[in-house]
């Protein structure tokens, strides 16, 4: 250090701490920069795999170019939460036409459904996929959450999103084992008869609480089983079925004759 | 009654009571009266049980129930509900279930007694109908039961109200709409009900008070009523040897029915208890307070409830009428008042429109088989058949989802079921009837088969019926075939017109639906032919020689072998 103290006067100092530095910044943006070139690269080939998987399995009703048909909507805009929703729960591609897209085993892994949503969202701005920050129950207020539920969706998805009935065969499925990450998604982006509640209706803090207050409902009921958590219908059958069917057999056992 | 033999303290006691009251000859009277013994003489003492759980859990209940609609912010245990504005009625639902030691068990047992307290009036009123115990001496009785079930319909309704939560406001606004609907006045009788505009702030402690104190006291006396007339009365018993109107055949209360009825109590509670601490009712929580402005779905009233909510559903929207500015509202005046009003009134009227079709005055203790009525039991099938249907029609949304059909499809399937299934399910159980009728007289006449075919040296087939034991018998011949009632002529013999005849033929009419077809039971002569004919019964007896060829599988049907025997 003596050494390099004795030398700080020397002509040269300004030159080299000059190239020293330069060598730090240019150090820095090649440790940074390629990433994101990377990042590039990864999503160019990710839009081109799924333009590849779109054609190959959603073009058929969507068109080549997504822009859909009669009864077909286009997919130009939806961005890729739509995109997660419908092919991560399985709705798409659909089994066959009825009165709703139903839920089935994902046809897509993981990787391929980004894909496919990287292709999607590179058509047009639209809705992104939610990151896992935004769907954490755990942040969220189970209690703000009731309330917007109650309000928002309990009149279709019932009180504790058990489901229910809508028109001509359609429903309002049960939330019970759909994932945080598709909760979200469903209600940024409006799936089939179900309205949008965009971030200016209903702010992502509180999408996140709708979550919370869902994700509470699967510990189960305080009070025992929940019967389906579907009200007083499934109460009233069981009553007949296990209470006065119950008594009754009592009472034949004790109407009996000893002999 | 004697003051000096008394031993012991309990014999001292006794006979202390005994000397103040005159007890001694009440229990000794009740000790040995003598009750029939069948397993569905017990269905009305579900219901007796279930009140008094109603009454024990009910009361624990009252302990931390505050039945007001102030409002207050929720600060307990549960986590969804915290912060939130709700009535204190609301909160101290919640707070006796969470936060009060053995408060949700209570309030669990209490709601599933409710249910179960209604499913047992219910059972137990079928097999009141279907046995014709409501027959004289006990129509009254059958009226008594009546406004108890209705009782117990405003009992459930008043305390499926009271927890203040989105579910039961829900049912509330259907019932200020229900108001509402009554032409005129309804308007006025609504703010009559809820002390204002609905839901106002007085609704609540209105029920309440109807709830604990008007409704189960009025219970208690008819209960104390309905017990009282089956003692006056002597309790029904089911035909069978050696019963008849005049008797009893039983055992005593003492010591038979004290152990089995005391006993049945407590299966009873246990059931009940059991279904309290295992499976969750009502939950509220859920719900949320109530606001007037969500409605969830799967929204139904408890089940004894469900036929009105299918009424309404079932009835389409168009029955709205604007006459001068003023609304007249069929789509909820026919569904809500019409259609029960006609139920009820059946229930209510029909052991005097049986009398008055029969104009049969003798007192009744044996019950009929449902069988030998057939249009009694095709009836009270068909009501049954309307009441499942409109309480489906209340479940349609449901039905759709749990079985995947359209709900559009399930409601227009029974808006035309609930006008064809009720004809169809009266006819069937008639011809059920009669067929079992034909199927009793066959066996009185002929015996049981036995799936032997012997055949005669002169090539004649039989099949060999084993003859019917007495208790067979009496059970199979002992009852009435009632016939159409006979009318005066129109005019008397100087050829004036008769008083009344035109009533006497609508009822003459009536009494023909009632009674056209019937099958009469077997009577001692019909018997004594049959058996001079039966002489090929006893073959297997009298002449094991004269079979030739016989086995189970031979192919000549019975009916043609007995036809055959009787042309002899």
């Amino acid at each position: 250090m003596k050494a390099l103290a004795a030398r700080r006067h020397h002509r040269f100092t300004p030159v080299v701490l000059l190239l020293l530095a330069l060598l730090v910044t240019g150090g820095l943006y090649a440790a940074l920069a390629p990433t994101s070139a990377s990042a590039d690269t990864a999503a160019t080939d990710d839009i081109a795999a799924g333009e590849k998987l779109f054609l190959a399995n959603c073009a058929t009703c969507h068109g080549v170019n997504a822009e859909g048909r009669d009864e077909v909507p286009s997919l130009i805009g939806v961005g890729s939460a739509a995109v997660n929703f419908q092919v991560g729960t399985g709705r798409m591609p659909m089994a066959m036409n009825g009165p709703q897209a139903e839920a089935k085993p994902a046809q897509f892994d993981a990787k391929q459904t980004s894909q496919l949503a990287a292709y999607v969202a590179s058509l047009g701005p639209g809705p992104s996929t939610p990151t896992a920050e935004q769907v954490d129950p755990a942040l969220g207020d189970p209690s703000m959450g009731a309330q917007i539920f109650r309000t928002n969706c309990a009149m279709c998805h019932n009180a504790v999103g058990a489901g229910g009935a809508l028109s001509e065969g359609k429903f309002a499925p049960a939330l019970t084992d759909t994932t945080p990450t598709h909760i979200y998604e469903a209600m940024l982006t409006g799936p089939q008869s179900m309205p949008v509640f965009n971030d200016a209706t209903i702010t992502p803090e509180e999408k996140r609480d709708v979550i919370a207050y869902l994700v509470e409902q699967r510990e189960g009921s305080a009070g025992g089983l929940d019967l389906g958590g579907i009200g007083p219908v499934s109460e009233g059958l069981w009553i007949w079925i296990v209470g006065i069917g119950s008594l009754i057999g009592c009472a034949v056992w004790i109407g009996a004759k000893s002999s | 009654m004697s003051t000096t033999q008394a031993q012991g303290p309990l014999a001292g006691a006794a006979d202390y009571l005994d000397q103040r009251t005159g007890i001694a000859s009440v229990v000794k009277g009740f000790a040995r009266k003598i009750f029939p013994d069948h397993w569905s003489f017990l269905l009305g003492e579900i219901a007796l049980y279930s009140f008094v759980v109603l009454i024990i859990s009910g009361v624990f209940l009252t302990m931390f129930f505050v039945p007001s609609m102030g409002l207050v912010e929720y600060t307990g245990p549960v986590s969804t509900m915290s912060g939130q504005l709700v009535s204190e009625a609301f909160n101290s639902t919640l707070r006796l279930s969470f936060e009060v030691r053995g408060g949700l068990l209570m309030r669990q047992i209490h709601h599933w007694a409710a249910l179960l307290f209604m499913a047992a009036i219910v059972t137990h009123m079928m097999r009141v109908f279907f046995t014709g115990a409501f027959r004289k001496p006990r129509e009254l009785n059958w009226m008594v039961g009546f406004i108890l079930m209705i009782l117990g319909l405003a009992a459930g309704f008043t305390g499926y109200s009271l927890p203040d939560d989105v579910l039961s406001g829900n049912g509330l606004r259907i019932t200020d709409g229900v108001i509402k609907a009554i032409p005129v006045i309804g308007a006025y009788m609504s703010y009559f009900v809820f002390g204002g505009e609905f839901p106002g702030g007085d609704i609540i402690p209105r029920l309440f008070t109807i709830h604990i104190l008007v409704v189960p006291a009025l219970i208690l006396a008819l209960v104390g009523l309905h017990l009282l007339f089956v003692v006056v009365h002597k309790h029904t018993q089911y035909p069978g040897g050696g019963r008849t109107d005049k008797n009893v055949v039983g055992f005593p209360l003492f010591p038979i029915y004290v152990a089995k009825a005391g006993g049945f109590f407590f299966i009873v509670f246990g059931v009940i208890a059991l279904m309290g601490a295992t499976m969750a009712i009502n939950n509220v929580w859920n719900y949320g307070p109530y606001d007037p402005s969500p409605v969830g779905a799967g929204a139904q009233p408890d089940w004894y409830m469900l036929f009105l909510e299918g009424s309404l559903r079932l009835m389409p929207g168009q029955a709205e009428f604007v006459i001068g500015g003023y609304t007249l509202s069929l789509n909820v005046l026919i569904p809500a008042v019409v259609i029960p009003g006609i139920l009820f009134t059946f229930l209510a009227v029909y052991p005097f429109l049986e009398s008055a079709v029969t104009k049969d005055k003798r007192e009744h203790h044996v019950l009929d088989r449902p069988r030998n009525v057939p249009v009694r039991t095709g009836l009270g099938v068909g009501f049954l058949t309307a009441f499942i249907i409109l309480a489906l029609a209340g479940s349609n949304d449901l039905i759709a989802t749990h079985f995947s059909l359209s709900i559009n499809s399930i409601t227009w399937v029974f808006r035309i079921g609930f006008f064809v299934a009720p004809v169809l399910a009266f006819w069937i159980t008639k011809r059920i009837c009669i067929g079992l009728q034909r199927k009793d007289r066959e066996l009185v006449l002929h015996g049981h088969e036995t799936g032997r075919i012997v055949r005669f040296a002169d090539g004649e087939y039989i099949e060999v019926h084993k003859p019917i034991n007495d208790q067979e018998r009496w059970l199979r011949v002992s009852y009435d075939a009632h016939k159409p009632l006979e009318i005066e002529p129109r005019e008397d013999s100087r050829g004036v017109r008769r008083k009344g005849f035109k009533q006497d033929a609508r009822l003459q009419k009536l009494s023909r639906f009632f009674y056209e077809d019937r099958v009469e039971p077997v009577t001692p002569t019909e018997l004594a032919a049959a058996h001079s004919h039966g002489e090929h019964d006893q073959i297997d007896a009298h002449a094991p020689a004269a079979q030739l060829a016989g086995g189970s599988g031979a192919s000549v049907s019975d009916h043609d072998a007995d036809s055959h025997g009787h042309q002899h």
